[in-house]
């Protein structure tokens, strides 16, 4: 995907890479969203964090870069690091060792746990290039975020597949939700349309790779198969 | 004690009523008195039309015009039914009898639609009779003050027995009337049943450990049914019955009011359309299914009580339901697929016990005819199908757990005692029970970090109670075991809500499609949010949906007749000539299949192999046979392509021939095969989606409470992935698995088979396809094709087969 000029690499687990940079980015992952349910209540599988961490292993293990940013809402909550678990910190730790961390501020997290590897930021800006967790309200060229969670639909012989992807149209993109349990929201969601006025990709997430489809082949997301959750104060996507 | 029935049980004030409507009392409604007044508990069975409902409750009203004034108050008799609709209405007949004999009794009905501000009154000042459903009763055993509120209690009636047992609904009922016993210890339970075929079973059900005397009330005269002979040729596939619905039109002239049941809306919609364009005399007909919009059920409904109509079309959602007195004929159309089904639809025709109902069953195609012959010989000889006892649902039994300890701090202990009490959790082991428990308090994973969100706490005494009164507002939102398909609503373009159709339907529309829905050809125009646009498609033919199969599997027994009239002469005798001809080819061509045996055909066709099987065992067992086989062949080398199944017959085509039969079919493959696939298998999402909002690990959806755009929703597949990959023998996925086993994979019947057939599979190869697999391959490619070029395709390679088949050389 060319974004602003810069070629990026984007692999099936929902990271993107800058080659040119070593630079590894993902978005969204809600860190310890299984335990802020159960603090409601709610007994979500407690295994969302350690499955979230396994595949961003995977992703830094065959791309070994050399900086890596998470684009805000890393963690699920201000909470999340009094919740988390002991192995899953020292797994941050052992992933960020040897390289550049950055930790982009998002809504559900402005401050990432106290005692964490990694920088704190509010934006990484790098060439032509911004790193930030919301789209601004006229967003530049060259600006990457997460805070949508898009994922998109197509027909295949008479399916509908939904997955969750990248969205871009050569100057800006959106990252897809990394987290284990993390939602979507259609990309055909009015909620895009300030990023991409016009016609766009998505890059449907796959076993072991990408696919990309233009917008208009795109068919609207139904509610899939899922259950809808009422919103905590801090709401899903903002 | 005598308990004989007598007259002396009635008491006066009623006998005279029943004198001064010229009705005697039945002699199982003077035995029912009989049996409560010696304090029993008792079942009893009996056809539609029988006064069931009153011989329910005449002991209650017995016992309340005994104690007159002296009661002390306080709620005396529960009655529990499957519909709201149903309570409501039998509290409207019984209020009748109890004005007209001025009784000073109250009786009050408690269903989801009941104002808020009438339920606390009826929980401070409980009625007399209060009439509700097994969902409100598991809500107010979930009240602090349920001791109390049921310490008086004398009577529980559960009407439609076996509608509710052997369902998530029964084990629901069944920890109810367990928890009631616990507050009432006196309490009679009187169950009223429809004829079944297994009554000690349903007594046991209804006994939770008790004793239960049954009363028959007779089998009733036996119902008149007609197979229909249609006039035009029999279809070889299809599920639609146009070829019949002239001969239909007919019998609907000529009766006073029919009600004509189909298996599927589908179906409902395409009969319904058809009809009307027959309805050249412009008779009152119909629609009723479960997606239309609530109001235009009731209009339905009410016209139909007010005798305006002269046929419904209806699915399922009318099998139960108040009593509408003047149905003169029951139309199946389409196969019936079980015999209790059918004689529960039968019943609705004519509820006048001593008059036989009426019947005419309507093949869609020639399979159908045998399905139809073999239910309407097994009927008239009294003969009915039952699944055998369930064994409950720990997802049921994690919600009841949570309900108990919102109503009061329980002991573990004495907990586990009552729910062995009923009867799907009787042979529930304690390891097991704790495990549930240990889901209801942290989420009982084996990576123990939730401890500190505890829901239920231990006190000083052992006992467990909630962590706080959130804990009772999260079961309250969350009561019940009927989980809803996600559910689309579809609305005219600048117009009103139509109703609302399954999401996976919907999925599958493109703009522009036509379909038919509330009795309407629409046009598909997109989705606007959650909602699905639709506009009139006046003077078009709907494209039919790609929805064939029928919600409800082929019986065991009903599959076990069928196989009977295949090696029955007298029976086939009776068949229509195109019927009989059809099976004396496949005679001639190849052999008719067996009881006790599996009959293989293996032949050529198109540059593949096609091995078709007949086990009779319903779709849903013969998708997960075709499921399994396909991975065997493909590790086999045989290269196979794909499968179809229907409700008789499973076919796979390969590039390889298929020859080592008895190994192909070896019950091993219910082992790793079957549980690598079901680890990916959508049906276990479905399935698992449904555990986990009843146990209550994810929240229910209400109605109203929609998607708006900037929310998002949560994937029950997520947590499922998740709970799979790192915890596999969690309660909740064991839970799934045990719905599965019975429910949409339907392993269990599977395994029989598979067992019964083991050295008795007899392989035919032939040259080419034989008549019997006619109507499957004619499924092949259905799902995928659209439209009126599908008529054409399916029509060219109909004929194409069919010549082929019946080819003599």
């Amino acid at each position: 995907m060319l974004i602003n000029g810069a070629r990026m690499l984007l692999h099936a687990t929902g990271a993107m890479f800058w080659p040119a940079q070593a630079l590894l980015v993902v978005a969204d992952l809600h860190l310890e969203k299984g335990s802020a349910y159960a603090a409601r209540g709610r007994f979500l599988p407690p295994y969302d964090t350690a499955q979230t961490l396994r595949r961003l292993t995977r992703a830094i293990d065959e791309l070994d870069p050399a900086m890596v940013v998470c684009l805000g809402d890393s963690f699920h909550d201000a909470e999340a690091g009094g919740r988390i678990g002991s192995s899953d910190i020292a797994t941050i730790a052992d992933l960020a060792r040897g390289r550049r961390w950055f930790w982009v501020a998002g809504n559900h997290d402005p401050e990432p746990p106290p005692g964490l590897a990694g920088e704190a930021v509010d934006e990484v800006r790098l060439e032509q290039i911004v790193l930030r967790h919301q789209p601004t309200e006229r967003p530049p060229a060259g600006e990457v975020v997460g805070h949508l969670h898009p994922k998109a639909a197509v027909r295949l012989h008479g399916r509908r597949l939904t997955r969750r992807c990248f969205v871009g149209d050569g100057l800006r993109a959106v990252l897809p939700a990394f987290g284990a349990y993390a939602g979507g929201l259609d990309v055909l969601d009015p909620a895009f349309a300030p990023v991409f006025p016009a016609a766009f990709d998505a890059y449907l997430l796959g076993r072991d790779g990408v696919h990309r489809y233009p917008s208009r082949r795109l068919v609207p997301v139904t509610a899939d198969d899922s259950v809808l959750h009422k919103l905590g104060n801090a709401g899903e996507t903002g | 004690m005598d308990a004989g029935p007598h007259r002396g049980d009635l008491p006066e004030v009623v006998g005279a009523w029943f004198a001064g409507r010229g009705w005697r009392p039945r002699p199982h409604q003077l035995a029912m008195l009989a049996k409560a007044r010696a304090g029993n508990s008792v079942l009893l069975t009996a056809p539609t039309g029988g006064g069931k409902t009153l011989a329910g409750f005449l002991p209650a009203l017995r016992e309340l015009i005994e104690a007159g004034t002296k009661r002390p108050g306080g709620l005396h008799t529960l009655y529990l039914s499957p519909l709201k609709a149903l309570a409501v209405d039998v509290r409207r007949n019984l209020e009748q009898p109890i004005a007209e004999m001025a009784l000073p009794i109250r009786a009050e009905s408690r269903t989801g639609d009941t104002p808020q501000s009438r339920r606390q009154r009826q929980r401070r000042h409980p009625p007399d009779l209060l009439l509700t459903t097994p969902e409100q009763l598991a809500l107010l055993l979930s009240y602090v003050d349920a001791p109390r509120y049921f310490r008086d209690l004398r009577f529980v009636v559960v009407d439609e027995l076996h509608a509710l047992a052997g369902s998530k609904r029964g084990d629901l009922l069944a920890l109810g009337l367990a928890r009631l016993s616990a507050l009432a210890p006196t309490a009679c339970r009187i169950g009223l049943s429809a004829t079944v075929a297994d009554r000690a079973e349903l007594a046991d059900f209804l006994a939770g450990g008790g004793s239960v005397d049954v009363v028959d009330g007779g089998p009733g005269p036996r119902p008149e049914i007609e197979v229909l002979t249609a006039s035009a040729r029999v279809p070889w596939a299809g599920h639609m019955t146009l070829h019949a619905l002239a001969d239909v039109y007919r019998a609907i002239r000529a009766n006073g009011t029919s009600l004509v049941f189909v298996n599927t809306r589908a179906q409902a919609e395409v009969v319904f359309q058809h009809l009307w364009r027959l309805n050249d005399d412009n008779l009152a007909i119909a629609l009723h299914h479960g997606s239309l919009s609530v109001e235009q059920r009731r209009k339905v409904e009410a016209a139909m009580v007010r005798g305006d109509l002269r046929a419904v079309v209806c699915t399922s959602t009318l099998d139960l339901g108040i009593d509408w007195g003047a149905v003169d004929l029951v139309i199946q159309v389409g196969a019936p697929k079980g015999l209790s089904r059918l004689v529960q639809r039968i019943g609705r025709a004519n509820h006048r016990l001593d008059e036989p109902s009426r019947a005419l069953l309507v093949p869609s195609n020639r399979f159908e005819v045998l399905e139809c012959r073999a239910a309407a010989d097994a009927v008239v000889e009294g003969e009915l199908d039952g699944d055998g006892p369930r064994r409950g649902g720990l997802d049921v039994l994690a919600q009841h757990i949570l309900g108990m300890a919102v109503s009061q701090a329980f002991d573990a202990d004495e907990l586990f005692a009552e729910v062995g009490r009923a009867r799907p959790y009787r042979e529930l082991d304690r390891q097991t029970f704790d495990a549930v428990l240990d889901f209801v308090a942290t989420g009982g994973y084996a990576l123990r970090r939730y401890e500190r969100y505890r829901r239920l706490r231990r006190d000083d005494a052992g006992r467990f109670r909630v962590a706080g009164p959130w804990v009772a507002r999260q079961y309250r939102l969350n009561v019940g075991t009927i989980v809803q398909e996600p559910m689309i609503r579809v609305r005219l373009l600048r117009g009103r809500v139509l109703g609302q159709i399954e999401e996976w339907f919907i999925d599958q529309l493109v703009v522009g499609d036509t379909f038919a829905f509330a009795g309407e050809i629409l046009r598909f125009e997109g989705m606007r949010e959650t909602v699905a646009t639709v506009s009139r498609a006046a003077g078009v033919e709907a494209k039919v949906p790609s929805y064939y199969g029928g919600k409800f599997p082929l019986s065991t027994y009903l599959a076990e007749r069928v196989r009977a009239v295949l090696v029955d002469e007298e029976a086939q005798a009776r068949l229509p000539g195109q019927v009989r001809d059809w099976l004396a080819m496949q005679r001639r061509r190849s052999v008719l299949p067996r009881p006790g045996e599996l009959l293989v055909e293996g032949f050529p066709r198109g540059g593949k192999h096609y091995l078709v099987c007949y086990p009779f065992e319903g779709r849903l067992a013969h998708q997960t046979l075709g499921m399994l086989l396909t991975r065997r062949m493909e590790r086999a080398g045989l290269r196979p392509f794909g499968f179809v199944a229907s409700e008789y017959a499973l076919a796979v085509w390969s590039l390889r021939e298929a020859t080592e039969l008895p190994a192909l079919f070896d019950e091993d493959m219910l082992g790793d095969d079957l549980e690598a696939w079901l680890d990916e298998s959508n049906l276990m999402k479905r399935t698992f989606r449904n555990v986990a909002i009843i146990a209550g690990l994810i929240d229910r959806r209400h109605p109203g409470q929609e998607k708006t755009g900037r929310q998002v929703t949560f994937s029950s597949d997520l947590i499922y992935d998740v709970l799979r990959r790192h915890e596999p023998e969690h309660i909740l996925l064991r839970a799934t698995r045990a719905d599965a086993a019975t429910g949409l994979l339907d392993i269990a019947r599977l395994g029989q088979m598979l067992r019964r057939v083991r050295g008795r599979i007899t392989h035919r190869r032939l040259d080419r396809v034989s008549p019997l697999a006619v109507p499957l391959m004619l499924e092949i490619g259905r799902e995928a094709v659209h439209g009126d070029s599908m008529e054409e395709l399916l029509s060219e390679s109909a004929e194409a087969l069919i010549e082929e088949a019946t080819r003599l050389l």
